[in-house]
């Protein structure tokens, strides 16, 4: 029977993602480790004396995280599912950076203009 | 044991029979005709012995096309309930004038205009559209069937198990009295202590579930199973509408999964995300969900306008104008979609660079709309048209929806807005849209594939009967309401004191009674279509001379859609197919893999159903063990290695045979 008689897809058809190679999970390993390990010693030896900072940099580390594990343990790149991955990744992003940066502004406008004990001529 | 209080509530939760609507002598009347129907149904179905026959082949089914018709029966079953509210409300407001309080208490006033906003977009018109999506794009696309099939099956299931949370709420209970969207701080807890917002909340969770898997499968369908040389820039205008309208439900639907998440919280555990003190804002849920909200319009509207596209190339008898215009304009609305939320609170306290910014890109999505609506114009242009009923409901489309749209960009500009905020000018609006576009829309597409789906025409007579009440009586019950919005009339009010108001909305109460007589047209034609079925009849499979693959094939389709995966050559494969001579293959035929029929799709949502009962009454024993049962038989299904079976090439020539035989005899006649 050939494939063009199934009502169900076959997993394996063409322009699958592809598999990562025993290298590539040990990279993504090593590079998980260190980012991660990176931030636990930030915060706890307190090497940076300003809390916000240190705050900003854990969230850059944990962002730079997500990519590694998109790359070598979701085998995420241009090419995987032809190309398919890679556009419904930058659809994801533009959506998720639209609703919180769109909330925020939004919200920061109310707070301002509408929540109680402030002075409405300093209105943005 | 009832002396035990304790044990009573432990039981029940706070379900007693006070519940019960047995004060409100509308409610009981509703109530007499719902079970009077509902027993007449069930000893129709038992007195014919078709019990099994609709478990085994239509309940249990995983086949697109019955998931397909049973998602456009429950719309048209809603719509019934949906529009009862909208003439009870047409009534009360006709008549609650020079100190007369009209019919409806103010308690029951307000749970109706809530149910009918809820029932209309959520069980109405989501039905509809996901129903045709699931009946008419995999054959658009040469498949088979969706994806996945089962999930399809538990995706209708969980929508069906929504709709009946929402129904029982009518006599069990009551529903929410705080309009369609549940705005806290009225929605919490605080002020509405009773079971409204619950049965609002989980019926649209469960719900919510559905649409979600649904646009997950359908998605995946659209990119993974075309047929071979269909490329993106060669599927028909209504897969690509599908294929958008899938995206903005997979994007959005979580949004206000999470939002009624929070408002849950705050009214089951105490937190307090929408409060007005303890840190708690309830402009955040308005704003969250209009983030779901905005979008959603564009899920129902972009079908329908799909739906045109085909329409309109078909009736006219010419390739659309601007196909590839067409595509870039629905993708553009769907990304353009997501920026414009904060249109619908201009009026909630922002500065000027909000308000204008969202009301500027508000303004542009009418230019891919505009854009649009010209490119059916010039594929009219200069056509040979044919005015069926889908045409004449395009045509009505296109005349009223610019209507709509164009107080629309009236409403996106925020000084215009702070006057019309909330008054009956914005309510005629969206029922401009929506009627004038998703509603018309659903109907030319009902009345274009109703043949593919059962071998003969709707009546034409009843349908043009029923598009002249619904069109006219449209404009009589809706242009009041704006000339109302602009005197000033605000929403949802139940009595007035300007006697000077009453004629407007005596017009408009008279425009819902031809809507009326529209809608009971609507079945009469269904009666009498399937009554004359016989000299309605088309054999070809292609009785309007279309241009798609979902013509290719027989009317009704066999089981496996096609008995060869057609190749696609052309953007209008059946036509460029006609055009050079196609002929169908009469042998050669090979086994077809299909998925198996199974139960678990109902056991699922009903246990969901269940669930929800349990969390609404507080009847925590109930909704524990349905989440286990939930679980349980999730996970038991893993197990069933029973999905899937060959239908013998033999049975499949049997089937062609017989087409072939029918097509015959229909040149001959």
């Amino acid at each position: 029977m050939t494939s063009d008689t199934h009502a169900l897809p076959d997993h394996d058809a063409h322009g699958g993602a592809a598999h990562g190679s025993l290298q590539s999970y040990l990279i993504g390993f090593g590079l998980s480790v260190v980012l991660t390990a990176i931030p636990f010693w930030l915060v706890m030896t307190g090497a940076i004396a300003d809390k916000t900072a240190t705050g900003i940099l854990v969230l850059l580390f944990a962002a730079v995280q997500i990519v590694v594990h998109m790359v070598y343990f979701l085998h995420m790149n241009t090419r995987s599912e032809n190309g398919w991955t890679m556009m419904a990744l930058i659809f994801t992003v533009v959506m998720v950076v639209i609703a919180l940066t769109g909330s925020l502004w939004v919200m920061h406008h109310l707070n301002i203009n509408m929540m109680p004990m402030h002075d409405m001529s300093q209105m943005p | 044991m009832f002396d035990n209080p304790e044990l009573v509530k432990m039981i029940f939760g706070r379900l007693n029979l006070d519940a019960l609507p047995l004060h409100e002598p509308i409610l009981v009347g509703t109530f007499a005709m719902v079970a009077t129907g509902g027993l007449a149904l069930f000893a129709i179905v038992t007195y014919f012995r078709l019990w099994t026959y609709l478990w085994r082949e239509w309940f249990t089914s995983v086949d697109h096309k019955r998931i397909g018709i049973m998602y456009m029966i429950l719309g048209i079953v809603m719509l019934l309930r949906g529009f009862a509210d909208a003439l009870m409300m047409r009534l009360q407001q006709a008549i609650a004038f020079g100190g007369s309080e009209g019919y409806l208490p103010a308690h029951h006033y307000d749970q109706v205009f809530t149910a009918h906003g809820v029932i209309m977009i959520f069980f109405v018109a989501m039905p509809l559209v996901t129903g045709l999506m699931n009946y008419v794009m995999p054959l658009q696309i040469g498949a088979r069937d969706v994806s996945f099939p089962f999930l399809n099956n538990f995706s209708f299931w969980m929508t069906v198990g929504g709709a009946v949370l929402v129904m029982m709420s009518l006599f069990i209970g009551e529903f929410a009295r705080t309009g369609w969207l549940a705005y806290p701080p009225l929605s919490n807890i605080g002020y509405s202590p009773d079971v409204g917002v619950d049965y609002y909340i989980w019926g649209l969770q469960v719900a919510g579930v559905g649409t979600t898997l649904s646009g997950i499968n359908l998605i995946c369908t659209i990119v993974k199973l075309r047929a071979p040389g269909m490329t993106m820039m060669r599927m028909p205008v209504f897969t690509w509408t599908a294929l958008c309208t899938n995206v903005l439900i997979v994007a959005s639907f979580p949004v206000l999964t999470a939002v009624l998440v929070l408002l849950s919280l705050d009214r089951y555990v105490g937190t307090n995300f929408f409060t007005n003190d303890f840190g708690g804002n309830p402009m955040m849920y308005v704003n969250l969900i209009w983030i779901w909200g905005h979008p959603e319009v564009y899920i129902l509207v972009l079908p329908a306008f799909g739906i045109f596209s085909e329409v309109t190339a078909t009736f006219s008898g010419k390739r659309l104008f601007g196909y590839t215009s067409m595509v870039y304009a629905t993708v553009v609305i769907t990304i353009l979609s997501y920026l414009v939320w904060l249109h619908h609170f201009f009026t909630m306290g922002s500065g000027a660079s909000v308000n204008s910014f969202f009301g500027i890109t508000t303004m542009i999505i009418s230019i891919p709309t505009g854009a649009k609506m010209f490119n059916w114009l010039f594929t009219m242009y200069r056509g040979r048209i044919r005015f069926e009923l889908p045409m004449m409901w395009t045509v009505a489309f296109m005349l009223t929806f610019v209507i709509g749209g164009m107080t629309g960009v009236l409403l996106a500009v925020p000084p215009a807005d702070f006057v019309l905020h909330n008054s009956l000018f914005l309510v005629a609006h969206f029922h401009n849209v929506i009627i004038g576009g998703v509603l018309f829309g659903l109907f030319a597409g009902i009345n274009y594939w109703f043949p593919k789906a059962f071998g003969f025409r709707l009546d034409p007579f009843w349908g043009k009967l029923s598009f002249w009440f619904w069109v006219s009586g449209f404009y009589f019950a809706f242009m009041p309401l704006y000339v109302l919005g602009l005197m000033g009339v605000t929403r949802r009010l139940r009595v007035f004191d300007d006697p000077s108001l009453q004629i407007w909305f005596v017009i408009a109460a008279f425009g819902a009674l031809l809507i009326f007589l529209g809608i009971i047209s609507m079945l009469v034609q269904f009666a009498v279509s399937i009554l004359r079925r016989e000299q309605l009849k088309d054999v070809t499979g292609d009785p309007w001379n279309a241009r798609t693959l979902e013509w290719a094939t027989s009317s009704p389709p066999p089981a496996y859609n096609f008995a060869f995966t057609p190749v696609v050559y052309d953007n209008d494969a059946w036509w460029d197919m006609k055009r050079r001579g196609y002929r169908r293959p009469l042998a050669g035929f090979r086994p077809i893999h299909m998925p198996s029929n199974t139960g678990t799709g109902i056991v699922l949502a009903g246990l969901a159903t269940a669930m929800g009962f349990g969390l609404i009454w507080y009847i925590w024993w109930l909704a524990a063990v349905s989440f286990i049962a939930l679980l349980a038989v999730a996970i038991g299904h893993t197990f069933n290695y029973h999905r899937d079976f060959d239908i013998p090439a033999d049975r499949v020539g049997q089937v062609e045979d017989a087409r072939t035989r029918l097509l015959a005899a229909g040149a001959q006649s």
